[in-house]
């Protein structure tokens, strides 16, 4: 791998003081912003457009595309999304915590290439410590006029605010979480009519990125375009940082480039399997995504195509790794628990479905299975994804509802006699995993 | 929202008194406050202990025995999850996923974080909060004492801690921002 590291290699060499703004600006933090002041907007969303850089939320969508989108009535709003939540997910937590000013230098970016002048940091509830150390940063960003009136001694203004959820998954829904900086409930809106570029906050257009795809901004505009657009795989471009979990010898998060195999990110980034044990399945994408199996997917390439091809998503980069001692329907339970408990209650399939769902999966595990249910819970899918088409046809306002049905299709397609053994034994069929530390 | 977190540290919990209040504030019904407040599972609408342990049950944590330890929890507290114990000392919940699941499994004490908890660590978390009454709790303190296998390195030590069940973050707004809209 020779992919330099981009958005981690401060943390990485300076574990102790990463986050300081003396650390900061000794490492060559802080040059961008007076760049892009005196850069149009127009050559910012280019330079971005062309880095091909990708949003690191969960939909992969092009950060320059969805700059372009801003309409033109100010004044637009910007809100970093640091909402993580999708079970898996750990990444925008060390991004927060370890180097909250290279995030800030992004925000400061984007904020002067949208033309915003009121920024929000929408950070989770249940992350107060990442909370204190970016409303640190901020102060000291403040202090020598990076924000605040008059930045980067121009006659720019840039206001940032932190606010803290109170934890609800759907928040990091971009519409939803809106709402919940309206004070609302966090629920999403309908878009159509109004998207947050041409109506969002306040009913201003409004800008709404992930931490990590803020966090690269520096070193986009550092390398320029083309060098950017370098790393990583030709048609998925960057570096990601993905978050291994569950049985694997090493996990945690690292900046890997598109285009490696995920042999090598489980055997040789994750170092094994706990135990030495097989494989049995992996989560490529956060909880929300279609799950994996080594017989068909391990010597797959890590890009968002060749993931969409096989039926799932890269999402938010999470990794989750099951080895065989898992029993699958506790696995698909407890994601289904978490969609049935986190959803919003708005739309009908996913309120109810999800809910149906837990129940009959939990029947299953309790050895109370029937025959039918495996159909059963097929049934209840359809209702909330029509066709259990990929990517999902929805039913629904925002893709949640849909998410939920990820591990009923995995056990459709690769666990199928496990379910059954479930239903005939009327009792799960493997031990409990003894835990290795 | 920030003032409903403030109307929680003023009480220990979210009452009607203090949504009653907001509402006055804000210039909305108590009605639409508790529309609010209910959609969120960090505002406690019950009484709540000083010390709120939410121990996390979602899959990567599940994979790695978070429901052993929250058991343990239980058993140590005898305060099955949901519950507040009758001293209102501490209130046990299992909750979906806290961003840790590097350091699987994960347990909050009023928001502030230890990773890598095995059930044995969990009886003595438990016993230490019973005991020592800490009058703030902070994460890099009970990450040493009861913690293992972090999601990632944490760095220096900080010593800000939660005071009470509600995250330890000042509520209202930051430096320079007085011109909210």
């Amino acid at each position: 791998m020779t992919t330099p590291l981009v958005v981690t290699r401060r943390m990485i060499d300076h574990p102790t003081d990463s986050h300081t703004i003396e650390r900061y600006e000794a490492t060559g933090g802080y040059q961008q912003p007076p760049r892009a002041l005196g850069m149009t907007r127009d050559e910012l969303v280019e330079t971005v457009k062309d880095s091909g850089l990708a949003g690191r939320g969960g939909a992969g969508f092009s950060t320059g595309l969805k700059w372009s989108f801003l309409a033109p009535s100010r004044p637009a709003y910007l809100v970093v999304n640091a909402d993580e939540s999708e079970p898996g997910t750990f990444k925008d937590r060390q991004l927060l915590e370890r180097d909250p000013h290279q995030m800030l230098e992004g925000l400061i970016i984007t904020g002067v290439a949208n033309e915003v002048h009121h920024a929000f940091i929408y950070i989770r509830g249940e992350y107060p410590k990442p909370a204190r150390r970016v409303q640190a940063a901020i102060d000291d960003a403040y202090a020598r006029r990076y924000l605040g009136k008059g930045i980067f001694g121009t006659d720019y203004d840039l206001e940032v605010t932190v606010h803290l959820g109170a934890g609800a998954y759907i928040c990091g829904e971009e519409t939803a979480l809106i709402n919940s900086l309206e004070g609302l409930r966090g629920e999403p809106r309908l878009k159509p009519p109004y998207f947050p570029a041409a109506k969002g906050l306040y009913m201003q257009p409004t800008i709404v990125n992930n931490v990590e795809t803020i966090s690269a901004l520096p070193h986009l505009l550092e390398m320029g375009a083309e060098a950017f657009s370098r790393l990583g795989h030709p048609l998925d471009t960057g570096t990601f940082m993905t978050s291994i979990s569950g049985h694997v010898n090493h996990p945690g998060n690292y900046e890997i480039p598109h285009g490696i195999t995920w042999r090598q990110l489980i055997y040789e980034v994750a170092g094994g399997i706990r135990g030495d044990r097989e494989l049995k399945a992996w989560i490529p994408g956060g909880a929300s995504a279609p799950w994996f199996v080594p017989a068909v997917h391990l010597d797959q390439q890590i890009t968002k195509d060749v993931c969409a091809e096989a039926g799932s998503m890269l999402g938010s980069g999470a990794v989750i790794v099951m080895d065989e001692t898992t029993c699958v329907i506790r696995a698909a339970e407890r994601i289904v628990r978490f969609f049935a408990h986190e959803s919003c209650g708005q739309c009908t399939p996913c309120r109810e479905g999800t809910t149906w769902l837990e129940m009959v999966l939990r029947r299953l595990e309790t050895g109370q299975g029937r025959p039918i249910d495996l159909d059963l819970m097929l049934d209840v899918s359809d209702g909330i994804s029509i066709g259990l088409a990929w990517p999902p046809r929805m039913t629904t306002i925002c893709p949640l509802g849909p998410s939920a049905v990820s591990p009923i299709i995995a056990l459709r397609d690769f666990f199928r006699e496990e379910v059954m053994e479930h239903v005939e034994l009327g009792r799960c069929p493997l031990e409990r995993a003894e835990v290795v530390a | 929202m920030p003032l409903l977190y403030l109307a929680m540290a003023e009480e220990g919990h979210l009452s009607s008194e203090g949504m009653e209040e907001v509402a006055r504030w804000v210039e909305v019904t108590p009605a639409q406050v508790q529309a609010v407040a209910s959609f969120y599972t960090m505002y406690k609408r019950e009484r709540t202990g000083r010390y709120l342990i939410s121990c996390c049950t979602s899959i990567s944590c599940m994979l790695l025995g978070g429901d052993d330890v929250l058991h343990a929890i239980e058993d140590e507290s005898g305060v099955p999850h949901g519950e507040t114990d009758e001293k209102g000392l501490l209130t046990v919940e299992h909750v979906e996923c806290l961003g840790a699941c590097g350091g699987a499994p994960a347990v909050q004490v009023n928001y502030e974080l230890i990773e890598g908890v095995t059930p044995d660590r969990a009886r003595d978390l438990v016993r230490w909060l019973s005991g020592a009454r800490p009058a703030v709790v902070n994460t890099d303190e009970m990450q040493e004492l009861f913690g293992g296998v972090r999601s990632f390195d944490w760095g220096p030590k900080e010593g800000v801690g939660a005071i009470g069940p509600y995250p330890a973050f000042q509520p209202l707004g930051t430096v320079g921002s007085e011109e909210l809209p």
